[in-house]
């Protein structure tokens, strides 16, 4: 069938499927800084994390031939580098924020130095499920082609809504996430919940970067994220630390990075780059719109630095 | 130190806590200049495990940095020229760190201001180049001061985070420099590299006599100077680090905080702007995407270093200059991937800010562990 049959319906189809692909590694990176966020620290190294991850998941890939031992590998990366960050923190006057910026360095530096190797060879891919298979359009296809990490982040959303409400674990995140000292009065830790919070936070981060490296775009390079890492931490602001506004939020700024490619696909090529630049715009305009001088947000635990 | 607790007997040059007042004064500065110096000893100790772990020689290593940053007179400049952005650019970060903000899109103001001043430069083509150069300038410190001037008002008028304000603006800002470069700007003759067009010779900003090195470097050092005269001993200073400390307290005393954020982080970005500037009108000659070429990321490692303390920035940014300069060096002699340096450098940030929790808790430095134990 011809390219351009469906002539201007290549567009919301093109964003639709570019929302789906574009959207995952928002959803693990978003969820994960959200765990950690409820607990009561912000991890600005999720970007670090997200390419570190990339790298690792390429590189084991690559060694082992199995994608799954990759996603593994990544996530066990981004635990560690997670884990890290939580321990270090819990120092007094060390600045989450700053360790945050530090980490996203180091996490990139990292990736880069042992990732020089893995730029050539090809890794197997992630495998993706056709639900556009019944459609004889290829842009239908091409648009429905789901990967199964896509899958996972939908469901591990609304497990995770359901479990900040209905588990014991759920309520000491939030605990610890709104007071320390209701925490301590609770006999909990809040340094310990915040390790484990922000370790599970950068394994989630490092999944969402094997799927960048395994799924889409599907190769390693050094400029393989940008900055997904960074605006997923303002996707849970705008998603109000809930896991199923993040899930949403991911697939609005997917859709929202998908609109330049999909609008060039069918000739529209003015203003490429204004395009590219949509989902930053989209998120700053979000934020503008949703934070207030007067009053704190919605939802926010106490304890966050960025909302104090 | 003035004297207010002790008996009227004591001598004014004992301190509050009778040991002489000047071996207080000691005490105090010595622990600011012992603790980031063992600080970035621990560091590179640790880097040197890290190249020690990957089967190289750690020795090798740092003298090949040695060589390639600071150890001849060629090496030296390079390290300077290197080092002139990254003056600026932390500019961007300190100022605004000491009004308590976390400012890291300085990428975004360098980029912008780099573009403002090409096309200042090319629209006034003819005119005398003392005018031009000077116009450059301004709308370089202009376009970079706006873009962070306006993430300070955000984070006072509307509480909009300013860390990732910065940053998402910094991606606005390459992309925008893309769009004009590729567009309304493109010199046509400019064809695997889109660029403005060329500026005139008589507009580029030359080295300073006897060096290899631009004046960007001169400015650079003005401007820290300048900066730090401005923290330590003007009013505006001593304003911002009470708005730093505290916002309450400096509203309640009738500071006008919101001017004073605007103000502060629209010079950071005009400094940072500034750098652009003179990346276009020193080094590159035309606008194009190599000025996003990581000063401004660079340049919030120099800061936080520096502890944005702005003469403290001079031979941070020297230093690091020189660490970037020895990367080429590094990876043709021990063949070591280029992102050596970047690991380098994360590992540096990492012990700093973790060395902030050792303040106050030496002994040595700290007199009233002194008379505790007494």
């Amino acid at each position: 069938m011809d390219a351009t049959e469906i002539g201007l319906w290549g567009v919301p189809l093109a964003i639709l499927g570019g929302a789906i692909r574009v959207s995952t590694p928002f959803i693990f990176v978003s969820l994960g800084e959200a765990i950690t966020e409820r607990s009561g620290r912000i991890n600005l190294g999720l970007e670090g994390t997200l390419v570190f991850g990339a790298m690792t998941a390429y590189a084991v890939a690559v060694m082992t031939d199995s994608p799954w031992l990759g996603l593994l590998a990544a996530a066990a990366a981004g635990l560690c580098f997670g884990l890290f960050h939580g321990w270090i923190c819990k120092f007094p006057k060390v600045n989450d924020i700053a360790i945050g910026i530090a980490l996203m360095l180091f996490g990139s530096g990292l990736a880069f130095f042992f990732g020089k190797p893995f730029i050539k060879p090809k890794a197997p891919n992630l495998p993706a499920i056709p639900f556009g298979a019944w459609s004889d359009i290829p842009q239908v296809q091409a648009a429905l082609d789901v990967n199964v990490l896509f899958l996972i982040g939908a469901a591990l959303s609304l497990v995770l809504w359901w479990a900040f409400r209905n588990t014991r674990a759920g309520l000491i995140v939030r605990v610890v996430g709104d007071s320390s000292d209701a925490a301590r009065a609770m006999g909990l830790n809040p340094n310990t919940v915040r390790l484990v919070a922000t370790g599970v936070g950068g394994a989630l981060a490092g999944i969402g970067g094997a799927y960048l490296s395994l799924y889409y775009p599907g190769s390693w390079t050094e400029r393989i994220s940008s900055g997904q890492g960074l605006m997923a931490v303002a996707l849970v602001i705008f998603a109000r630390w809930n896991p199923l506004g993040c899930f949403a939020a991911a697939l609005l700024f997917g859709g929202a990075g998908a609109l330049g490619p999909a609008l060039q696909s069918v000739g529209v090529t003015q203003g490429y780059y204004l395009f590219y630049a949509a989902p930053y715009i989209l998120t700053l305009i979000i934020m503008i719109a949703t934070s207030s001088p007067t009053r704190s947000l919605a939802g926010a635990p106490g304890e966050l630095s960025i909302t104090k | 130190m003035t004297d207010t607790t002790s008996s009227a007997e004591a001598p004014a040059v004992f301190g509050a806590r009778g040991y002489p007042a000047a071996l207080e004064w000691i005490a105090r500065r010595a622990e600011a200049f012992v603790i980031p110096l063992a600080a970035l000893v621990v560091g590179m100790v640790l880097f040197s495990l890290f190249i020690a772990l990957v089967g190289k020689s750690p020795v090798q290593l740092y003298e090949t940095m040695w060589r390639g940053g600071f150890g001849s007179w060629f090496s030296i400049q390079n390290s300077l020229s290197r080092g002139a952005p990254l003056l600026l650019a932390a500019l961007c970060v300190a100022l605004p760190a000491r009004l308590g903000l976390v400012v890291i899109g300085g990428e975004g103001a360098i980029v912008l201001g780099g573009v403002a001043a090409a096309a200042i430069g090319v629209a006034l083509g003819g005119a005398p180049s003392s005018i031009v150069i000077l116009a450059m300038g301004v709308a370089g410190m202009a376009a970079g001061g706006i873009w962070i001037g306006a993430v300070g008002a955000l984070r006072h008028y509307r509480a909009v985070n300013e860390t990732i304000s910065s940053l998402l603006m910094a991606y606005i800002a390459i992309a925008l420099m893309n769009q004009l470069v590729e567009g309304p700007l493109r010199d046509p003759a400019s064809l695997n590299k889109p660029s403005t067009q060329p500026l005139a010779d008589i507009y580029r900003i030359g080295n300073i006599p006897g060096m290899e090195v631009h004046w960007g470097l001169a400015v650079g050092v003005v401007a820290c100077v300048l900066c730090w005269v401005l923290i330590e001993k003007t009013r505006w200073g001593f304003a911002a680090r009470i708005a730093g400390g505290n916002v309450r307290a400096a509203q309640l005393q009738g500071l006008a905080v919101g001017p004073l954020i605007v103000g502060f982080t629209a010079l950071a970005g005009g400094f940072a702007g500034l750098a652009g500037m003179l990346e276009v009108a020193a080094v590159q000659g035309s606008a194009n995407g190599s000025l996003a070429a990581g000063y401004g990321y660079t340049g919030i490692l120099v800061a936080f270093l520096a502890r944005h303390n702005p003469l403290a920035i001079i031979p941070v940014a020297i230093l690091l200059g020189g660490i970037d300069a020895s990367g080429g060096l590094i990876q043709r002699r021990m063949d070591l991937p280029d992102a050596t340096v970047l690991v380098l450098q994360g590992m540096l940030f990492i012990v700093i800010l973790f060395s902030e929790t050792l303040y106050g808790r030496f002994k040595a430095f700290n007199l009233d562990l002194w008379q505790r134990a007494a």
